[in-house]
Order: C-alpha cells, then sequence, then structure tokens
C-alpha cells in the first residue's frame, strides 16, 4: 500500500463516525488536561487505559493520540495567562506568551499559539506520513541483534536528555529494567524476585505502574508546591483573538521553524517537546533582527515554541509506529496500549494494521482542524476550567487512579502496588530523578532482554553478533558515544541548560 | 595533635551528609543492586540453550552497585567541598509534610477498601484532603465527599460497566 493509497484508507476509517467521535474525545481531553496544571498526558492516558480494552485499537489509538497532541495546544493557554506552563512542552512559551498578555495582547498571544501549533502541527503529520514508510522498510532487515542495539540507542538518549544527572537518569532506567524482570521469566519459567509472592508470578501490570509513577507522583509534587497564580482574563470573541497582519507576517519563519525542528526533536527518543520548543526558541532568538525584544512579549517568542511541541507529536511518533520504540513516557504508553489490544507496533504494523497505522495518521489530520476550533474560538470558555478548585480536581485523580488499577486485574493487591508506585514517583520527583527512563526501562526491558538473549543464543554465546552486522555495531557505537557526551564540559553545560529551560 | 578529630562544624557537615536526599537514595540503590545480583546468583547464568535467567540481572544489578556508588561518593565529595553552605540546602519541610499526609490518606483509603468498599473508602479520603490538606470548611468538604463518590458510582460501575471494590455494606 503506497502513501497516497495508505492515507485514501486511514480517512475512511477515521471519518467513520464512532472514530470521529474518539478523535474528538481525544482532543477535547487533551486540550482540558493541557489547560490544568498538576495532570499531564502521560497521566490522563495511563488513568483511562483501564477503560479502553473493550474498544476497538483504531478508535483506541485516535483517542490516545488525541489527548497527546492536544494536551500540547491546551498547555499553551496556562502558560499565557497564568504564566504556569499546563505542560513541561509550554514552559518557553511562559517567556513571551505571558509577557504579551500582561501587554495587553493575551488574545492575540492566544491566536498565534493556536495557528502556530495548527500549521506545524500539520506539517509534522505531513512528515509522518512521508517518512514513516520509508523507516518502516528499513526497519525490516532487522533482526536480533540490531534490535538490541536500537533498544540501546533509544534509552541511551532517554538517558542523555531525560534530566540534568546523567547517573540519575541511568539508575532510573536500571530500576526500571529490574521491575520489568520481576515475574515468571518466558524462557525458563523461573520466577524472579516474587518476594513469595504468587500475585507477582505474572509480573506487575504496566498500568499499576505508570498511573503511580505519573498521576499519583504528579498530585503529590502538586500539593508539595501548593503554589497559586493569578490568571489573566480571555478576551472574549474571536476578533479580540485574531494577531494582526504584522504580528503573522513577523511569525513567518517561526512556524516553519517550529515545524522543521519540533519534527526532528522529536524523532529523538528521551527529547520530547519540551526540549524541541526551547531549541526552537534558541534558532528563532539567534536569528531575529530583535534578539534584545526577546522575553519582552514578541509573537514570534509564542510561534516558534508551540509550533515545535506540536510538530514534535509527529516526530515521536515514527520511531513509536514503525520500529515499536517510543521516545517517553506518553509513548510508552501508548505502546502499551496497542500490545494490549493485540496490535504490534514496528515494521509490520503498516500491513498487519493499516486501520491502526493509516487510521491514526488520518485522524490527526482531523484532529488538527478539531483542536484549533476548540482553542481558538472556544478558548475563553475553556480557560474556566482553570477556575476548578484543587481541592475537588486532586481527590477526584486519586479516585479514578484507585479505579484504574483495580480495573487492570479487579485485585486490590494492584491497588497496594500503585500506592507504592505512588510513593516512589514522588520521591523520584523530589530527589530529581527523571521518570521517564524508569518507565521506558520498563517497557523496553522485556523485550531488550529477550533481543540479548536471542542474539546470545545464536551466536552460542559470542558477543561479537552484537557488532557483526553494520546496523547494530553503529547504533552500539552511537550509544556509546551518547553517554560520554556530557564528558565534554561545553556540551554538557549545553544539554543541562536546555534541560533546565526546556522543563 | 588532634586535628583529625573532626570539628563542630565538620560533624554538622557529616550529620548533614547523611541527610542528604542523594546519598540516602544512592546507598538504598546500592543494597537493591547487591539484592538483584546475589539474588539472580541462585539462577542459572548460562547453560546449553543460551543465556539463563541470571544473565540479565547479574548485569544490570552490578550497574546498579557501580552507578550507585558513584553517584555517592561524588555527593559527599561535593557536599564536603561545599562544607556547610552545600549541606544546608534546606527542603521545604511544610510541602512534603502535606504530599506525605495526602500519601498516607490514600494508603489508609486503599487499606480500607476491602471493609468498607471504594464508595465510603473514597469518600473519606476525599473529606480528609478538602478539610485538613486544603483546610476548607467541613460542611463544604462533605457534599463535595459524598457528592464525587456518588459521581464515581454514577460513571464507573453504572455506566461504563467497571468494577469497583465492594465492602461489608456491599457497595
Amino acid at each position: 500500500m503506497d502513501v497516497l493509497n495508505g492515507l485514501l484508507h486511514g480517512f475512511s476509517v477515521a471519518l467513520q463516525p464512532a472514530n470521529l467521535f474518539w478523535c474528538f474525545v481525544g482532543c477535547f481531553l487533551g486540550t482540558v488536561v493541557g489547560i490544568l496544571p498538576g495532570l499531564g498526558p502521560a497521566a490522563t492516558i495511563a488513568l483511562l487505559l483501564p477503560l479502553t480494552f473493550k474498544m476497538d485499537p483504531a478508535g483506541g489509538i485516535i483517542m490516545l493520540a488525541g489527548i497527546y497532541y492536544g494536551a500540547k495546544y491546551g498547555g499553551s493557554t496556562t502558560s499565557i495567562l497564568l504564566n504556569i506552563p499546563g505542560e513541561s512542552s509550554s514552559v518557553v512559551t511562559c517567556i513571551d506568551g505571558h509577557a504579551m498578555a500582561k501587554n495587553g495582547r493575551a488574545g492575540p498571544a492566544l491566536g498565534i499559539a493556536a495557528i502556530a501549533s495548527f500549521i506545524a502541527g500539520s506539517v509534522g503529520i505531513l512528515l509522518l506520513t512521508l517518512m514513516a514508510p520509508p523507516v518502516a522498510a528499513f526497519a525490516l532487515q532487522f533482526s536480533s541483534p540490531e534490535y538490541f542495539a536500537l533498544m540501546c540507542l533509544g534509552l541511551a538518549l532517554v538517558v542523555l536528555l531525560s534530566g540534568p544527572s546523567l547517573i540519575k537518569g541511568l539508575l532510573s532506567l536500571l530500576l526500571g529494567l529490574w521491575l520489568t524482570s520481576i515475574g515468571t521469566d518466558l524462557f525458563s519459567a523461573q520466577a524472579r524476585f516474587i518476594f513469595g509472592q504468587s500475585e507477582l508470578l505474572g509480573g506487575m501490570d504496566f498500568v499499576v505502574v505508570a498511573i503511580g509513577v505519573f498521576a499519583i507522583a504528579e498530585v503529590l509534587a502538586s500539593i508539595d508546591a501548593g503554589d497559586k497564580a493569578r490568571m489573566l482574563p480571555v478576551p472574549k470573541g474571536l476578533r479580540n483573538l485574531l494577531p494582526s497582519w504584522e504580528e503573522l507576517k513577523a511569525c513567518r519563519f517561526a512556524f516553519i521553524n517550529g515545524s522543521l525542528t519540533g519534527f526532528v526533536i522529536g524523532i529523538l527518543p528521551g527529547a520530547g517537546a519540551a526540549i524541541s520548543s526551547f531549541i526552537a526558541y534558541g534558532i528563532e532568538k539567534a536569528f531575529s533582527k530583535h534578539p534584545e525584544k526577546f522575553g519582552q512579549g514578541v509573537p514570534e517568542g509564542v510561534a516558534a515554541p508551540e509550533g515545535a511541541n506540536n510538530a514534535d507529536s509527529g516526530g515521536a511518533l515514527v520511531p513509536l509506529l514503525t520500529l515499536g520504540i517510543p521516545g517517553g513516557g506518553t509513548t510508552a504508553i501508548m505502546l502499551s496500549a496497542l500490545v494490549l489490544w493485540g496490535v504490534r507496533p514496528g515494521p509490520l504494523l503498516m500491513t498487519e494494521s493499516p486501520d491502526v497505522f493509516w487510521g491514526l495518521v488520518a485522524s490527526m489530520y482531523i484532529g488538527n482542524v478539531v483542536l484549533l476550533i476548540l482553542n481558538l474560538p472556544l478558548v475563553p470558555l475553556f480557560a474556566q476550567i482553570l477556575r476548578t478548585p484543587v481541592h475537588i480536581l486532586f481527590p477526584i485523580i486519586l479516585g479514578i487512579s484507585l479505579v484504574g488499577a483495580y480495573g487492570v486485574s479487579g485485585r486490590l493487591f494492584d491497588v497496594a502496588l500503585l500506592v507504592g508506585f505512588g510513593l516512589l514517583g514522588y520521591i523520584m520527583v523530589k530527589l530529581r530523578y527523571p521518570t521517564a527512563p524508569l518507565i521506558l526501562g520498563f517497557v523496553l526491558g522485556d523485550a531488550m532482554e529477550r533481543a540479548l538473549r536471542q542474539s546470545l543464543t545464536m551466536s552460542q554465546g559470542d558477543l561479537t553478533i552484537l557488532v557483526r552486522g553494520w546496523i547494530s555495531a553503529t547504533m552500539l557505537i552511537c550509544a556509546v558515544l551518547i553517554l560520554l557526551l556530557p564528558l565534554m564540559g561545553r556540551f554538557n553545560k549545553a544539554r543541562v541548560q536546555a534541560i533546565a529551560e526546556g522543563g | 595533635m588532634l586535628r583529625w578529630l573532626p570539628g563542630r562544624g565538620t560533624r554538622r557537615v557529616s550529620r548533614d551528609i547523611w541527610r542528604n536526599g542523594d546519598v540516602l537514595s544512592a546507598a538504598v540503590l546500592v543494597a537493591l543492586g547487591v539484592y538483584i545480583a546475589t539474588e539472580a546468583g541462585n539462577w542459572v547464568y548460562y547453560s546449553d540453550d543460551g543465556p539463563g535467567p541470571a544473565f540479565f540481572p547479574v548485569w544490570y544489578g552490578i550497574a546498579m552497585v557501580v552507578l550507585s556508588l558513584v553517584l555517592l561518593v561524588t555527593t559527599v565529595v561535593r557536599l564536603r567541598q561545599g562544607g556547610e553552605q552545600a549541606a544546608a540546602e534546606a527542603p521545604d519541610w511544610e510541602g512534603i509534610r502535606r504530599a506525605l499526609i495526602t500519601w498516607a490518606a490514600f494508603a489508609v483509603c486503599a487499606l480500607l477498601m476491602k471493609w468498607l468498599g471504594f464508595m465510603i473508602a473514597f469518600a473519606m479520603l476525599a473529606f480528609f484532603i478538602i478539610t485538613y490538606v486544603f483546610r476548607q470548611p467541613p460542611v463544604m468538604a462533605g457534599v463535595a465527599a459524598v457528592a464525587t463518590a456518588l459521581g464515581f458510582y454514577l460513571v464507573f460501575p453504572l455506566a461504563l460497566s467497571v468494577a469497583l471494590p465492594t465492602g461489608v455494606f456491599g457497595f
């Protein structure tokens, strides 16, 4: 199936009434969680995952993806009006977005954010449409050593970019690898690390770990921070939300910059939307004729990061859908969702499950239009969500977490595990251990161990099988080099600054 | 003559080092790494069929020990070099207390669900968080707690047919 036929097939799937409905639900929920500080897309998807078990895979992934990219649209509203990023990807938008709002240009700032998100999001999906088939075709050459090397490369990038401390990132990853080892070894039926608990023989469910580490930890960290901010008023009426012609003209380079930077950075595992928006902002400022005005409320300072964090979604789906390698916490949960529905992400996804792959891609074009409508004329309505008192919101999130964990297996044992993982996630946040490597280690650990053991079985224990093929050798060398990069002082300084400013 | 004995400032730095989060977490992870590697030592490492169940855990257990020790040593050295100023990076204990109380209430709610069921246990959790953590009036908290618990009942068991834990009262 070529790209055009695939896309046409995708639209025939995405335009089915049920899938259109799920696309709208995903975009709506994404906008809501994007606006709400303290509740992110990863936590929301983890919370909703148990409710999607009985759904059709195409409808389910369309909804979850809607939450993923919709949250990035919504995140800008809080950044501009409250100077508090709704999402980590909207941190940079606070700088010029809130400054514009304080200068009485809140409406145009919200408008520019929505327009930039729409343009860059659409470019990101177009590039995903064009790039995914050749990447998947290339990945068909992969065997166990290549998959092991690919996972090493992906995890090395995640560790490099997820936090300022490389050691803490690696330790978080190792913790994830250990957690995924708990249970019965599928090769030998050996029970591993079960502490005498028969409930652990089947391993720990990903949903329980993800809800604990993301949702519960986010609630606890928000209660810990306990900060409040004053919201600036949202202008009413579409006319007051539209930027002037001069402002749009000033943003034309920012739209292109955000689209391309966001997509390219999005492909890299671990980089994420926060870093792509920071880099796009940096590029915009570096090439600007008036860099001194950045920070005082220039429209390009909103358009570049908002564009980048939306184009990032298209980029992040390339490795997820074509290689089965998620680049961050949210895409890791989406990978688990696909596996739970019996769909195998990877190079064969396009041929084995064209409804899921092309349906998702086509739904993203539709979702972008839905989000433009939700975030431009309806933004004053959505801004009212910010008035939801946290003392009501947080118990509801905790309640949904309990329902989600119990819904996985109907066992209170999983609820007890959820309590433990909630505390673990909070401790990690407090001690600045990044949580993304833990989740990715948990998701990929099993496949990584299987690929390594299969490779060594094939070579009768000869480790050189991992570097015999040029693809696996190149990827492993790159992984080692990536982990050595922080030893270069200047690079490490830039890396730490990007992570710190990107949230 | 007694210069090797730690002075009061040095003792305070030493005490603060063992209260430092990075030092404590690194020590816990060293212990976990040792446990992983030793526990895996009881299983087959390599057989005629290829790598056994111990193969992967042994290596990441060793890696965990090495990396945790690096974190431990570098943090202690940093704290000693930074002296009292570095050791005195005081966390916001009030915020941590609020978060841990919320977590403890959440844990008690999870425990009570076995006997009281989801509805009552959750309503009690919501009431506690709203009144104690967020300092809202008890009447408002009571109404909000009952309303949200009922909302959960309407959405999950009734609308979505998702089972919730039931207690001795049958709901």
